[in-house]
């Protein structure tokens, strides 16, 4: 049986990843996952110096999902490179790093000093809806995407995911204007904008006012995102929102992605991962798929 | 080491009006747990993902069982109120770092614990280790009313005070007001006396005034919503004086670095 896919040049044992800024560098989760089960883990956002993030509180509860405004607090790329890209080069699993940035300047220097380092993709959040100056302006204008896309892949060593917000009116657009700019591959869903309000307290849940909405809440948005996409680009998709079983993660690999990356399931169950992995296995075993590529866009 | 496990529920009772108590058979986290750590408890509704963090109110390590008492507030508390003896509950635990920050030894051997409310039950466990490691432990409980909840098992551990909002029991007024009715920290016991306390923000600030105003070191418990309960989030930060460990940008994490912290390291 085969459960190993190609994406965007690199050969991963199976289409599991987790979704940038839900596990941390794995190291959090090390207690409850064998890292090295997983097809990869892809690292929080980090920026080329640290960011201190937002007010709180960061975090609401919603229906079926959560809302967040952590604004991307990270290290910066010096102690990331020293501690986390070290502690996750100990695991025979594919490193993934997210990568943040204020101004296109800024995602370039960060994908420049990443040139040196053994990750083996880089993923460009353009899509954090939370941070005033960052994302927003770069992941909702298509000619902004290609642009940018086109600076880091200049610069880059590694293939490049270029990482869409689903806050715009055709994501489509957006997927093929990344394509244009040469990324090696889309991922898909970030978080939806949303916002909570607390009537005992009369204001908003959260101190950022807005937050992006994750969980199996979105779950059905992201599918029928990644199908769109699928139908419209050529490179390799890694789809994400609100998978939370094996069952979640082969809807999104049969409307089109070559893998997957799990979020918010994390925190209600820091096994889940693991058992996604198990779950694709057995549902390959019990239906006869020699190849997961039997499944990839099986559905069109 | 965290665990996450489906665990037995022993005894689920109802203190008072809106106040619970149960019993957990969990070897592992009784073996571990210090006080001032927490648990998180996941709802059996799936339509409601994040834990709900729950302080360790008391352990019997030979046992194997954990207690928790709790306020019901929303929906997951709520849920687990309804729980009966025998019932499953999903755990994850024991997390953060509690009250072994405060420095052991015989320097300070007065240890006042204050706690407000529903931030009382963790003090229970931390009076018990402290009469046992032969300090002289003393505890400031405040409530609303003269129906209190856990006095009598503080009693076994503790010589308390009292503080009542509407002066049923008591001092009336705050648990600052007990202190200082009581006069608790005595001119030239400073440097002995160390306060452990855990509440609602409020109380806490005043208690970081008046330990600054007396010079006598306090020790303080945070809540903050959580998302993952082990570090990895970022989304329950506090402001600190010195740079944090993650991030190196003055945010600790109340369910890694904390929930407890020395008042001093806060920016209260
Ligand atoms: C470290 C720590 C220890 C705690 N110890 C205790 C304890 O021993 N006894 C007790 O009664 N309560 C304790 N709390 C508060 C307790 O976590 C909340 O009352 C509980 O989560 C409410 O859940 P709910 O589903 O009933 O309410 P809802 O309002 O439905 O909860 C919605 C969401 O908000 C979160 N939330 C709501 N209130 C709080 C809060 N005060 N702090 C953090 N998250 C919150 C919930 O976890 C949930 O994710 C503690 C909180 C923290 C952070
Ligand atoms: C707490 C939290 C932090 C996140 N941080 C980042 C981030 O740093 N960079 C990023 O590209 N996406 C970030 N995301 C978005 C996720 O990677 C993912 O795209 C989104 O949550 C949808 O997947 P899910 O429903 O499985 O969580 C974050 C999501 C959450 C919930
Ligand atoms: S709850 Fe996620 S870091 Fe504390």
């Amino acid at each position: 049986m085969n459960t190993s896919v190609n994406l965007a040049g690199v050969t991963l044992k199976n289409p599991v990843l987790t979704a940038s800024g839900t596990f941390g560098s794995g190291m959090e989760y090390g207690e409850f996952v064998d890292l090295s089960r997983l097809g990869g883990v892809v690292t929080k956002g980090v920026a080329i110096t640290p960011w201190e993030g937002n007010p709180t509180p960061r975090i609401a509860e919603t229906t079926g999902g959560m809302l967040n405004a952590i604004g991307l607090q990270n290290p910066g790329l010096d102690v990331f490179c020293e501690r986390d890209l070290p502690f996750l080069s100990k695991f025979d699993t594919a490193i993934v790093v997210n990568v943040c940035g204020h101004s296109e300047e800024e995602y370039v220097k960060a994908v420049e000093r990443l040139a040196e380092t053994n990750a083996d993709l880089l993923e460009i959040n353009i899509s954090c809806p939370n941070v005033k100056e960052g994302g927003i302006a770069f992941g909702t204008n298509a000619a902004k995407i290609e642009e940018i896309t086109r600076a880091v892949k200049k610069v880059a060593r590694q293939p490049i995911i270029m990482k869409l917000s689903p806050n715009v009116t055709d994501i489509t657009e957006m997927a093929l204007a990344a394509q244009n700019g040469g990324a090696d591959a889309v991922s898909l869903i970030n978080t939806i904008t949303g916002m909570k309000i607390d009537i005992n307290r009369r204001t908003f849940a959260l101190a950022n006012k807005t937050g992006g909405l994750s969980g199996p809440a979105i779950k059905p948005v992201a599918v029928r995102m990644v199908y769109q996409v699928a139908q419209k680009v050529s490179v390799p998709i890694l789809g994400m929102g609100g998978i939370a079983s094996a069952e979640d993660a082969l809807e999104f690999l049969m409307a089109g992605a070559t893998a997957v990356s799990v979020g918010t399931a994390n925190f209600h169950n820091p096994r889940v991962t693991e058992e996604i992995v198990d779950g694709i296995e057995a549902y390959m075993k019990r239906n006869r798929v020699e190849d997961i590529h039997e499944l990839i866009g099986c559905v069109k | 080491m965290k665990r996450y496990e489906s665990l037995t529920i022993l005894e689920s009772s109802c203190l008072q009006e809106g106040i619970y108590s149960m019993t957990l058979d969990a070897r592992a986290i009784a073996q571990e747990a210090e006080p001032g750590q927490f648990v998180c408890l996941y709802t059996d509704d799936q339509s409601r993902l994040l834990p709900r963090p729950i302080s360790i109110c008391d352990v019997d390590r030979e046992a194997g069982t954990v207690r928790l008492v709790y306020r019901t507030v929303g929906f997951g508390t709520k849920e687990f109120s309804g729980k009966k003896a025998g019932d499953a509950i999903t755990v994850l635990g024991p997390i953060g770092t509690g009250y072994s920050k405060v420095s052991e030894g015989k320097e300070a051997p007065r240890r006042i614990l204050v706690g407000g409310g529903i931030g009382i039950p963790p003090m229970l466990l931390l009076a018990k280790e402290w009469k046992q490691a032969g300090y002289e432990v003393i505890a400031v409980l405040g409530y609303r009313t003269k129906d209190t909840f856990l006095l009598d098992d503080m009693k076994q551990y503790a010589t308390c005070y009292v503080a009542t909002d509407d002066g049923s029991l008591g001092t009336h007024g705050t648990v600052i007001d007990a202190i200082r009715e009581n006069g608790l920290i005595p001119e030239g016991a400073e440097a002995e006396t160390v306060i452990a306390a855990c509440g609602p923000m409020p109380m806490l600030r005043g208690l970081a005034g008046l330990a600054a105003e007396r010079n006598v070191s306090a020790y303080v418990s945070l809540e903050e919503r959580m998302a993952c309960g082990v570090g990895a989030c970022l989304g329950c930060i506090t402001k600190t004086k010195s740079v944090d460990a993650h991030s190196h940008v003055h945010n600790a994490r109340i369910c890694t670095e904390g929930p407890v912290f020395d008042v001093r390291e806060l920016c209260f």
